[in-house]
């Protein structure tokens, strides 16, 4: 017996050591974590058990049969965080670079299945130089698995990706169909087809770092939700993230409970907003004194500033975040904003997460770029997401709601469920003066005129209780209070119960 | 008495004199500019007049719209405050033409001392020690040797019509005042086409202490001792003390009774204060005379327990001063610190804008018997404009001894939470804690000899880092149990139970950490137990922790992994990683800032309006190279030296962040 018990440590200790100290130290050398390590970081103390650590690959060609590496390149299993469950994969760049071999595939395979089955989430720790060539087209069938079960567990678990070395190729696409995707500055990248190819067939010359590093997937392509200074940041941050998340869509996120006070008052939100329309502030100002403990995760800090979005707590409860930014592009509406707030609301109600929306908003940002953009189609995607979304829903207008952009953020019309405005709040068509501008187009050539005309717009509309009693706006509420309000109104709409037409999926214009 | 008074003046200074006005039972008003809409001092008066645009000239200066707003109102009287209109000898006239008081002194008084030289030949008679000098005609070098040897050495030998250090020369004995002498004239010949040249003696290690006054309009005088303002950053106030650690009895009878004369020689009535300048042997000479309430007031207020805006007040309204000189009595220590809205690590640059949190310490007198008191004129909430003093507030400590006051200031300036705006808190914690200002062996130099090359933060000494691993360690600590009791699932939560290292600038330390009780026995690796006490949690800001029964606070930032901890001018991130995550983290390499010795970065957040070269162009030192406005103000950058354009990453209309790159230079 004892001797069995002597086989299987050292088997372990084997697997453990992957492709070997060498390679380890290689990884060490580049300012990277091991696979296992990594785990360590992410999961908590003990806490992870790894499935199917002596997997080997069936490869017989190219001299692969002489090359057999327990675990094929890949750890799986599952562990928790904070004591709550998620599986976990993490690619192993020391055995054979992190290569996706038909054998690793069914090791993620097998850890996704089960996450769908038991209502956990997936997290994915990418480093992997991509298909493993030697096995051809069972390594491309391994990838299309892999990617038909990221289509089949979206909206019914969170998954995440972490992207900690190289993800090129066919193999971007699994990551890009999880929830959210996170980066290592400097050691990571992405991309569909790498600098040697972009230079023979376009003959542009451009570094791995450029085409598909943190910064590029943050601030230009969006294609990555977040990036941190190393490995180890990076897995405490996603541990922090993964606090606000379901552990599928058939359970509510989870409570934490807070020493905050549920009606803290900020009296400093009464003077948030400028007396000048057009002096921006900052709306992050605003979500961090309403939150649980000012904290907020914010998603795509970098990307499309005009809008913000993540996740807070309010009376310990997550809540999804999407916030107009008056202080760039003066918080319009553009296709990036759209696709990115879009993409978040449709996250936020598939997870149960209710939603809050903070409203100044001028209206849709003019111009060439825009149109032939396509901003028709992009900026609809939002007012999809929100139309359909049936989470609990509370806005709060700040200052501006302009136009069809009012409509689009959570209005009274597509069905939030308390709208709430400041006394700053100017619910209307336009601004006053573009708008008499138009209606007295005759008297333009009179500045006296049209200032008296524009006053007179401005006292009609540049204010809530026109909206306000039309019912469109429930109450028009104290900045200061803007906490204990929103607070109550959530914990009301936890019964919120409804139903909408069957069918077998929507249409969003994508 | 007046029923009803208004100042002429905004911010702290008018909410400290509305303070007393209350206490007296006047009725108050406020003036306000466009900008001062939503201001302190408007809030706290009775009423409030509008009275202009944001520019002070447009509204704070203009003497025709104070005097409207007290016909107004009816304000029977003015108090100025400082700056503005205080030392305005037409403004105290005008107010008398219109049988409106003003709370200052008379206005022969203002025009007396408003001139250097007049007020100088006023003290000279007043037999005030004054610096000795020779401004009259100087024969020759002989001549020159003569007079400096009767001033004694050193002296200082300038041109009468040279401004700045040009033509000045400083001279230790005979041989160099001979030679200082000849070429001085020469010099001042060519220079200015005047060679005439003055003697004076040189002040050497100088401190700036002044005398405060107090005087009525019966001929009654007292002085209220002085205040010793010798930190000071480029002739600006930083840091105020009274008493002064230097000055003796005597010296201070000395000084006091010739402030006193000077203020009877001009028939000085109200608060004013003489200056003086004190060399290393306790001489000391009259500089000028201030016909105001001085920022620094509250310290003298602190160690007399004289209400010096309710004299003036009582003095204006033609009262008889209650307290002679007997009365006067100096009791205790008092500090002050200047929290002014600028960036200490960028070389104190203004930074104006929206104070997102303003959390000043508890004011007020403690359980041991010091005193914290703020004069403030901002809120949380509220805004530093670009058009006014970027003060935010007069910190101020009373304690027995001047040890303790400076201790309590230290802990004061832990407790004041100000974010949004860059602030000199670190800076004025780091001096509070810099062994020469503990000394009191300070000097007007002593920021530009202890800081030559600014103000770089705060270093960690070995106490500071074991007070800093152990508040993390407890903060840690503290949202574990929270963690434990909230999100527990199926599973233990592993992390709760597992050993700490504190892990502070690339450095891992093991951690012990035990209950006690409502303790935390903290052991950081081989040192001794902490016992910590607190009643932070979590999301708080402010920490109030006592380590071994001393009482701190510490600013709380959460960090990955960890918090960014402020206290005492530190300003030091902090994780607390399980044992195994700490080793981890050590393998991670170290990432330097890049260098940005070759590149145009800009220094505040702003817009960029202009960009005045191409890439590839060759620019020389002090060139324009672009202009970023910011708070509506245009900011000219400029080059620091002659360098090749390399890349402009940014573009005309760009808004950038502090930091962002403008421009890279070729190395």
């Amino acid at each position: 017996m004892l001797e069995v018990i002597e086989q299987l440590e050292e088997k372990r200790r084997e697997a453990h050591l992957g492709g070997g100290q060498r390679r380890i130290d290689a990884q060490h050398a580049k300012g990277k974590l091991t696979a296992r390590e990594r785990l360590e970081v992410l999961l908590d103390e003990g806490s992870f058990e790894e499935y199917d650590m002596y997997k080997a690959h069936r490869c017989a060609d190219f001299g692969m049969q002489d090359q057999q590496i327990a675990g094929d390149g890949v750890v799986t299993g599952w562990g928790t965080i904070n004591g709550r469950p998620t599986y976990v994969f993490s690619q192993d760049f020391t055995v054979f670079g992190g290569s996706l071999s038909e054998t690793h595939a069914e090791k993620i395979c097998k850890v996704m299945d089960l996450a769908v089955q038991n209502g956990v989430p997936l997290i994915g720790l990418n480093d992997s130089g991509g298909a493993r060539i030697q096995e051809g087209v069972a390594s491309l069938g391994g990838y299309a698995e892999v990617f038909w079960r990221n289509v089949q567990a979206s909206g019914v678990i969170p998954q995440i990706s972490v992207i900690m070395g190289p993800c090129a190729g066919g193999a971007v696409y699994s990551p890009a169909m999880t929830d959210f995707i996170f980066m290592v500055k400097d050691t990571s990248y992405m991309f569909v087809t790498g600098p040697d190819v972009v230079k023979t067939v376009t003959n542009e010359i451009v570094t791995a770092e450029e085409l598909g590093g943190a910064s590029t997937h943050t601030k230009k392509s969006s294609v990555a939700d977040g990036a941190f200074e190393n490995d180890v940041e990076a897995l405490l941050e996603v541990r922090r993230m993964f606090d606000f998340l379901p552990l599928s869509n058939r359970k509510k996120p989870p409570v934490r409970q807070t020493p905050d006070p549920y009606d803290r008052v900020e009296m400093s939100l009464d003077t948030l907003v400028p007396d000048n329309a057009n002096k921006p502030y900052d709306m992050h100002e605003v979500i961090v004194k309403v939150a649980d403990e000012g904290e907020f995760f914010e998603i795509q800090r970098d990307f499309a500033g005009n809008i913000l979005c993540g996740f807070i707590r309010l009376n310990g409860s997550t809540i999804g975040v999407v916030a107009n930014q008056p202080m760039v592009l003066a918080g319009c509406l553009d296709i990036d904003s759209a696709k990115k707030a879009g993409r978040f609301v449709r996250y936020c109600d598939a997870f149960n997460i209710p939603i809050l929306t903070l409203v100044d908003v001028p209206g849709f940002l003019p111009g060439t770029a825009q149109e032939y953009g396509g901003i028709i189609k992009h900026g609809a995607k939002l007012l999809f997401a929100y139309a359909e979304a049936t989470v609990p829903k509370v806005t709060v207008i700040t200052r501006k709601a302009y136009g069809g952009a009012y409509d689009v953020m959570a209005s009274k019309h597509i069905r939030a469920d308390v709208n709430y405005a400041w006394p700053t709040a100017e619910i209307a068509v336009m601004g006053a003066k573009g708008a008499t501008e138009i209606l007295y187009r005759s008297e333009l050539g009179d500045p006296d005129k049209i200032a008296q005309r524009t006053k007179d717009y401005e006292d009609r509309f540049a204010n809530p209780f026109v909206a306000a009693q039309r019912g469109f706006i429930d109450e028009v509420i104290m900045p200061h209070s803007t906490r204990r309000r929103i607070g109550r109104a959530f914990e009301l709409l936890k019964t919120k119960q409804v139903e909408g037409p069957a069918k077998k999926h929507d249409n969003i214009p994508l | 008495m007046f029923k009803k008074i208004l100042v002429a003046n905004r911010g702290e200074i008018s909410c400290r004199v509305f303070k007393t006005a209350k206490r007296m039972g006047i009725g108050t008003v406020a003036v306000y500019s466009e900008a001062d809409r939503n201001a302190l001092h408007v809030d706290m008066a009775d009423e409030a007049v509008f009275i202009g645009a944001a520019p002070a000239a447009e509204s704070y200066l203009v003497i025709d719209k104070i005097i409207d707003a007290c016909k107004q109102t009816g304000a029977e009287a003015v108090h100025p405050g400082y700056g503005f209109l205080s030392e305005r000898a037409e403004f105290a006239e005008r107010l008398a033409a219109e049988g409106i008081a003003f709370i200052g002194p008379p206005k022969g008084a203002i025009e007396a001392m408003g001139d250097k030289i007049t007020s100088k030949k006023i003290a000279a008679d007043a037999d005030v020690s004054t610096v000795p000098g020779v401004m009259g005609l100087i024969e020759d070098a002989e001549h020159a040797v003569k007079i400096a040897s009767g001033i004694g050495y050193p002296v200082m030998i300038k041109a009468s019509a040279g401004g700045g250090g040009k033509g000045m020369r400083i001279a230790w004995n005979d041989a160099e005042a001979r030679e200082g002498f000849e070429r001085s004239k020469s010099e001042a010949a060519s220079s200015f086409g005047d060679d005439r040249i003055f003697i004076e003696k040189f002040v050497t290690e100088p401190r700036h202490i002044e005398i405060q006054v107090l005087a009525d309009t019966k001929g009654n005088c007292i002085y209220l001792g002085e205040r010793e303002c010798s930190i000071q950053r480029r002739n600006q106030k930083v840091i105020e003390e009274a008493p002064s650690p230097f000055l003796d009895a005597e010296t201070r009878k000395a000084m006091g009774e010739q402030a006193v004369a000077l203020a009877k020689a001009v028939d000085y009535a109200s608060a004013g204060t003489v200056e003086f300048i004190v060399d290393k042997e306790r001489n000391f000479y009259f500089l000028e005379m201030n016909t105001r309430l001085q920022v620094e007031h509250p310290v003298t207020e602190l160690i007399t327990g004289v209400d010096l805006v309710e004299q003036m007040i009582r003095v204006a309204a033609g009262e008889e001063l209650a307290i002679s000189q007997e009365d006067v009595k100096l009791n205790g220590w008092a500090v002050e610190s200047r929290l002014y809205a600028e960036d200490p690590y960028r070389n104190f640059l203004p930074s104006i804008g929206r104070l997102t949190r303003y959390r000043p310490p508890q004011e007020g007198e403690g359980s041991d018997g010091h005193i914290v008191r703020n004069d403030t004129g901002v809120f949380e909430g509220g805004e530093i404009s670009m058009f006014y003093d970027p003060m935010i507030a007069k910190l101020c400590t009373w304690a027995e001894d001047r040890n303790t006051a400076v201790e309590k200031m230290s802990d004061a300036l832990d407790h004041f939470e100000v974010e949004g705006i860059g602030h000199n808190i670190p800076f004025l914690s780091a001096v509070m804690d810099h062994d020469r200002f503990r000394s009191g062996n300070i000097t007007t130099a002593f920021i530009a000899e202890e800081y030559p090359d600014g103000f770089h933060g705060v270093e960690v000494d070995c106490q500071m880092s074991k007070d800093l691993s152990a508040v993390a360690v407890v903060l840690d600590a503290i949202e574990r149990e929270r963690g434990a009791s909230a999100s527990k699932d199926r599973f233990e939560n592993g992390a709760a139970n597992s050993g700490k290292t504190v892990r502070l600038d690339r450095e891992n330390t093991r951690a012990i950490l035990e209950r006690d009780g409502a303790e935390y026995v903290v052991t950081i690796g081989e040192g001794s137990p902490q016992r910590l006490l607190t009643d932070w949690q979590p999301g708080d800001t402010l920490a109030k922790v006592s380590i071994d029964g001393l009482p701190t606070a510490f600013k709380v930032d959460p960090v990955p992994g960890g918090y960014r901890l402020r206290h005492r001018g530190v300003d030091q991130k902090v994780q607390v990683l399980s044992n195994r995550v700490a080793e981890l983290a050590a393998l991670m390499p170290e990432k330097l800032p890049p260098d940005t010795s070759n590149m145009l970065l800009c220094p505040m957040p702003g817009l960029v309006v202009a960009l005045h070269v191409e890439e590839g162009a060759q620019v020389q030192e002090g060139q324009a190279l672009a202009i970023v406005e910011a708070m509506k103000m245009e900011n000219v950058l400029r080059a620091e030296r002659s360098a090749k354009v390399a890349k402009i990453p940014v573009g005309v209309g760009d808004s950038l962040a502090v930091d962002e790159v403008i421009m890279e230079f070729e190395a």
